[in-house]
């Protein structure tokens, strides 16, 4: 059995909590134990450009001391705000002594200094691909027959800066291809697979986050797709929860459901309780119903 | 070696330089103090040495058998050791006997304001050239036989001039090529910039007289296997591939591919053009004969077949033949190899919009010309429908440090452009538009070019990079930048043309090897020097022409392959190559064979004979720089009259 420790971030146990709830079940079906880490911080949400500004990379540094205090090597993070936050500010220490020096002389209560190689912060979709195998991952898919077509979206947090990219191509990234086909699940032809959502854009200026996810959604949809899925609680939500604004405001505009990798990968292994529908905007029920993988 | 420590008697002549030296080195305190100094036999002193009266001077001293060894004290050695030496000659004495000790641009000049002490120091550098000229011996030229052939590797336009310019000189040439053609990249385009004339009507009648020239011996179908031997003596291995068709007999009737049943995209039509398994690249090829491609033919895939057998009049189809190796001597070697193009599937954020519709340059090429497979019908590939609004992004690849290549490959502004006119000439009532970084537009005629491309024919320059290309629908959809305006353009365009950057020809890292020759970062060939060799490669007898150094237009080919010409042309011309005897030697008796000297020449003149574990140096290769010497741990590598001995001795005599 395979342990590992987790860090949910503060997303994944609220709006998110269809994620880690499906991640959760899906792991343990995987024989996979996740330990969530004891005490972490809010990752900052945003990583800090301001190169004299250390005070916000205090947050996730911590959180990574945390982590490598576990004496385990990987820290599993799902959401893509905070896989990006920990990456960046991990990099940040490794690469200049200056300020590992620094912030490591500010936490001078901590037993232990963070350098910046000693823990892997590694996303769901690598930690599948590397710890698990999409191979083994396929022979555990019982609900073969779906001909469920997805749309994989990505947006841009996984896969910015090139530096910290989980997958080799930030500009045209194939992970979650890799994984569905290996899973006998059909993607689809989805050019808008990393254009931003929005992002934070939906706290004060929903028409810019509106015309993205739009053009996102439409994509989806006029390469037929029956589902967006994604990996980011904030794609989520954006894509999820504008489609209420579109239907209302755009005539003939056609809904098309989200769900993260984790609830559907859940459902192709049988797991059918992991997901709590009411969070959804867009009902996916009628969709995963009339493809056979709700009964 | 003999030891030279009997010589002694060493004749100064101290030059004035006008007041360039007189008027802050006391000459008259030099000439007292060095004819003081053991050895020196005779001095004199004279306002302008280099002149008529102070070389004749010069002359007599040497004519008087009173003086073995000399020392010219005046400006450096660059600018009138020869003319010293040369007088020397004349004298009838050894011209390696003839130093030169710097005492204008190393003392007075740099010492104009502290005469006491350029005083001194002339004294000391002179007494320091002293020592060292009384150990010098005398010298002689190496000299070799040349072989008065040459081999031009790669059979473009660039490898057709220097074989044409060569051969027409007199002097046999062997021109090779892998293809089975010659003519190379130039017998794909359509027509070139900025005449807008067509590139075969240009380039065929050149071929045929590569074809038809006696002195040129044609070896396409081949590739160089091993070079071994230097400059003048070169001898090359030559792997001769199998056509399966014997040359001798084959006419190029174009029977036997009428009959072939199988078809395989065509590599000379950037495969959106077909060819039989049994072909030649294109119809004007030289030499017109077939080759099979025994990895689709029938026969050798399924063991039936035949068909070309049967068909060809001249029995001529050999499906026993076998590939050999030819071995050739040659005195020189050309390296025109030309460009491929950066692969266009790296580009990721293109990616997405990849369809039969977005072509590289060279394929929009072969949809342009008239022999091209569409006849010159510029339609789309997908769907053979015309295309009304097409997309040309520069720089594809090029230009980019961070991703892909640094360079700027030169020629894709100008191809461009013509790539636009061309198409609106086709398509009057289509829309071309253009992203750019800049436009590179120097040369003749070149810039009025591309505005006529502009203001004539309105195609659309976009000054911007293009961030993503997508598919919808059965269009391209282009999404840019247009860093003038601010905006972000989006072109739902027809077909997409992409100015992929151009790359040293696949395979010429291998090739630099056996050639011993350098490859720069970028994997072009380096020259001897940017500026002044800028065809030469720092082996001796080996040239470069064409895109292998770097990429450049058809004219600036043509005119290097002409460079590359006269320079075999200079190094062949003499009975003889005579060789500066100012080389490094080897004691046998101190080498022990490590061989690190062998590694550290860069003109690889070091062997290491394997049996006798000693370093061999060719005098003919060696440029005297002496790498060797600094590395050799037991001093067995020295430089004829600059011995370890001499360096002694000079530096003894300052301290």
């Amino acid at each position: 059995m395979l342990t590992v420790s987790y860090m949910p971030g503060c997303t994944l146990k609220t709006t998110g909590r269809n994620y880690e709830d499906s991640m959760l079940k899906l792991l343990y079906k995987l024989n996979v134990k996740v330990e969530e880490l004891k005490n972490w911080f809010c990752c900052g949400t945003t990583y800090s450009m301001a190169s004299d500004n250390l005070m916000n990379q205090l947050a996730p540094i911590r959180t990574l001391l945390r982590a490598k205090q576990t004496g385990r090597r990987e820290l599993l993070v799902l959401c893509s705000m905070c896989y990006n936050t920990l990456r960046r500010a991990q990099d940040l220490v490794l690469h200049d002594e200056e300020k590992r020096n620094k912030i490591n002389e500010f936490m001078y209560l901590e037993e232990t200094n963070f350098n910046g190689d000693e823990v892997r912060v590694i996303h769901l979709l690598n930690y599948l691909k590397e710890f698990i195998g999409f191979e083994t991952l396929a022979d555990g898919i019982i609900k073969k027959t779906s001909d469920l077509k997805v749309a994989p979206y990505y947006g841009c947090m996984l896969l910015r800066p090139e530096e910290i990219s989980i997958d080799e191509s930030s500009e045209n990234p194939g992970i979650m291809e890799e994984l569905f086909q290996a899973c006998g699940i059909d993607n689809v032809y989805f050019p808008f697979k990393t254009e931003c959502c929005g992002s934070y854009q939906t706290v004060n200026k929903k028409d810019i986050v509106i015309s993205r996810t739009s053009k996102i959604i439409n994509s989806a949809v006029n390469n037929k797709a029956d589902m967006i899925t994604t990996s980011c609680p904030l794609c989520y939500f954006n894509l999820d929860s504008s489609q209420g604004t579109l239907v209302d405001n755009v005539p003939g505009f056609k809904t098309i459901p989200v769900m993260y990798v984790s609830q559907i990968l859940a459902l192709f292994v049988g797991i059918e309780d992991a997901t709590d529908y009411s969070m959804h905007s867009i009902d996916p029920r009628p969709v995963l119903k009339e493809k056979g993988l709700l009964g | 070696m003999k030891n030279p420590e009997h010589m002694n008697r060493i004749g100064v002549f101290v030059c004035h330089c006008g007041i360039n030296i007189a008027s802050i080195v006391d000459i008259e305190a030099v000439t007292k103090e060095i004819s003081k100094y053991p050895g020196v036999e005779f001095i004199k002193d004279y306002q302008y040495m280099c002149s008529e009266p102070g070389q004749m001077i010069f002359k007599e001293a040497c004519r008087s058998g009173q003086i073995d060894g000399i020392v010219v004290a005046s400006c450096s050695p660059t600018l009138h050791e020869t003319t010293f030496r040369r007088a020397s000659i004349e004298a009838g004495m050894n011209p390696y006997r003839v130093e030169i000790a710097n005492i204008r641009e190393q003392c007075s000049w740099v010492h104009h304001d502290e005469e006491e002490k350029a005083t001194e120091k002339a004294i000391d550098i002179m007494k320091s050239v002293i020592e060292r000229s009384r150990r010098n011996e005398s010298l002689t030229e190496v000299s070799l036989q040349t072989i008065k052939k040459v081999l031009v590797i790669g059979a473009g336009i660039s490898g057709m001039q220097v074989a044409l310019n060569i051969a027409n000189s007199g002097v046999e040439t062997f021109l090779l090529d892998r293809q089975p053609s010659i003519g190379g990249r130039m017998a794909q385009l359509s027509e070139t910039f900025p005449t807008l004339d067509c590139s075969q009507c240009i380039l065929t009648p050149r071929m045929v007289e590569v074809g038809q020239n006696k002195n040129i011996t044609l070896m396409t179908y081949s590739e160089v296997e091993e070079v071994s031997g230097y400059v003048g003596n070169f001898n090359v291995k030559i792997r001769r591939k199998a056509a399966y068709v014997d040359w001798d007999k084959c006419t190029g009737c174009g029977i036997c591919y009428q009959k072939c049943p199988k078809t395989v995209p065509s590599e000379f039509e950037q495969l959106i053009g077909k060819r039989k398994a049994i072909y030649t690249p294109f119809p004007q090829a030289v030499p017109n004969k077939v080759v099979i491609d025994n990895n689709n033919c029938l026969y050798f895939k399924t063991g039936k077949c035949r068909l070309c057998e049967k068909a060809c009049p001249l029995g001529a189809i050999d499906f026993e033949q076998k590939e050999r190796i030819e071995e050739i001597e040659v005195g020189a070697i050309v390296v025109a190899t030309g460009y491929d193009l950066y692969e266009k599937e790296k580009i990721e954020e293109y990616k997405m919009g990849y369809c039969e519709d977005v072509l590289d340059g060279l394929t929009f090429e072969r949809l342009l010309s008239s022999s091209g497979p569409t006849q010159g019908k510029l339609v789309r590939p997908s769907d053979g429908t015309v295309p009304k609004e097409i997309v040309f992004i520069q720089c594809v690849g090029s230009r980019d440090p961070d991703n892909h290549l640094p360079y700027c490959s030169r020629i894709c502004c100008m191809y461009t452009a013509k790539h636009t006119m061309l198409y609106k000439h086709r398509v009057p009532d289509g829309q071309p538009y253009v992203f750019y970084m800049d436009i590179r537009s120097g040369g003749k005629n070149y810039e009025e070019f591309v505005q006529r491309a502009i203001e004539e024919d309105n195609v659309l320059y976009i000054r911007g990079r293009v961030a993503r290309l997508y598919r919808e629908d059965d269009k391209v959809v282009v999404v840019g930048a247009d860093t003038l305006s601010g905006k972000t353009i989006v072109i739902r365009a027809d077909m997409v043309v992409l100015a992929m950057a151009m790359r040293p020809s696949g395979g010429i890292e291998e090739l630099s090897k056996k050639l011993k020759i350098q490859v720069d970062g970028n994997g072009f060939l380096s020259e001897a020097h940017p500026k002044l060799r800028p065809v030469e490669t720092l082996t001796q007898g080996v040239f470069v022409a064409g895109c292998a150094q770097a990429p450049k237009d058809i004219t600036d080919t043509v005119s290097q392959a002409g460079a590359a010409a006269s320079k075999v042309l200079e190094l062949l011309s003499n009975e003889k190559l005579l060789h500066d005897p100012i080389t490094s030697w080897i004691d046998e008796e101190l080498c022990a064979g490590c061989g690190q000297c062998v590694s550290q020449c860069s003109y690889n003149a070091i062997q290491l004979d394997e049996k006798k574990r000693k370093a061999f140096i060719n005098e003919i290769l060696c440029q005297g720089c002496g790498a060797c010497i600094v590395t050799c741990p037991s001093g067995a590598a020295q430089q004829k009259n600059f011995t370890i001995k001499q360096y002694y001795s000079m530096i003894e005599s300052l301290v």
